[in-house]
């Protein structure tokens, strides 16, 4: 009997990156930026979608005030229970600005207009624009469109790699 | 293919020196954004990553690394455009 060697599926990469935005802290805001940015230069089609705190990486008012919390995160070079004294995370925010300003990282408003510019598509949440009581004129320009969870499936479904951070 | 060790005369140079990821990768994006086929970019950088990031650019962007090449306080790394997508 003769075995048919199962010929091996070819491999092709997934091209499409679809991230979902939902924290408002500095620390968070950069990766999913770099992400897509650094994958829609290499070709990928990119999509972010900004649900709950990530509304406010795109929203006007909020978007060059973007804070990191010393609460919950063991990262930052002090004893936890010193981030519930009031204005520890505003230093801690000013410290790391300084120093991301000192190695030239760009700003989180640079940043998405680095993506955008690279082809990187915005996407705000429906429900969280309302639950913050936002409208479209409150976002940023970069943002395309406002969807919800159902559009996030159709494209997060179709052979893409898909992050939430 | 070149070996990675033959630099050319590059048709443009994009200093990218004092850059962390993702700098280095987008000056280079822009820079082949302007470019024509058959163009080479030579990108400096800092960056320690930028040799590996524009290896696995150019891999998926179908252009060719012809050289790269270390100097004392960055590197020089140079990109032929064999394919323009967007």
């Amino acid at each position: 009997m003769q075995t048919l060697e199962k010929e091996k599926p070819v491999q092709s990469k997934r091209n499409r990156l679809v991230i979902v935005c939902s924290k408002g802290s500095l620390d968070m805001a950069y990766p999913p930026l770099m992400l897509a940015t650094t994958a829609a230069a290499m070709g990928m089609e990119v999509h972010l979608y900004f649900t709950f705190w990530g509304m406010n990486m795109i929203t006007k008012k909020t978007i060059d005030s973007l804070k990191i919390s010393p609460v919950g995160n063991p990262a930052p070079p002090m004893p936890n229970i010193l981030g519930m004294i009031p204005g520890m995370s505003s230093m801690v925010t000013s410290m790391m600005t300084k120093k991301m300003q000192k190695m030239k990282m760009p700003s989180i408003r640079e940043m998405i207009a680095t993506a955008k510019e690279s082809g990187v598509k915005f996407h705000a949440c429906s429900p969280s624009l309302n639950m913050m009581g936002l409208t479209k004129d409150d976002l940023v320009p970069e943002v395309d469109d406002i969807i919800g969870a159902t559009t996030y499936h159709d494209l997060a479904s179709e052979d893409a790699i898909t992050l939430f951070v | 293919m070149a070996s990675p060790e033959t630099p050319v005369r590059p048709t443009t140079i994009v200093d990218s020196r004092g850059t962390m990821c993702p700098g280095p990768i987008t000056d280079l994006f822009r820079a082949y954004r302007n470019s024509n086929i058959g163009d080479v970019i030579e990108l400096l950088a800092t960056d320690p990553a930028a040799k590996s990031d524009t290896q696995a650019w150019a891999k998926r962007s179908g252009n060719e690394i012809i050289a790269i090449i270390d100097e004392k306080d960055h590197v020089r790394v140079q990109v032929r455009i064999l394919k323009k997508g967007r």
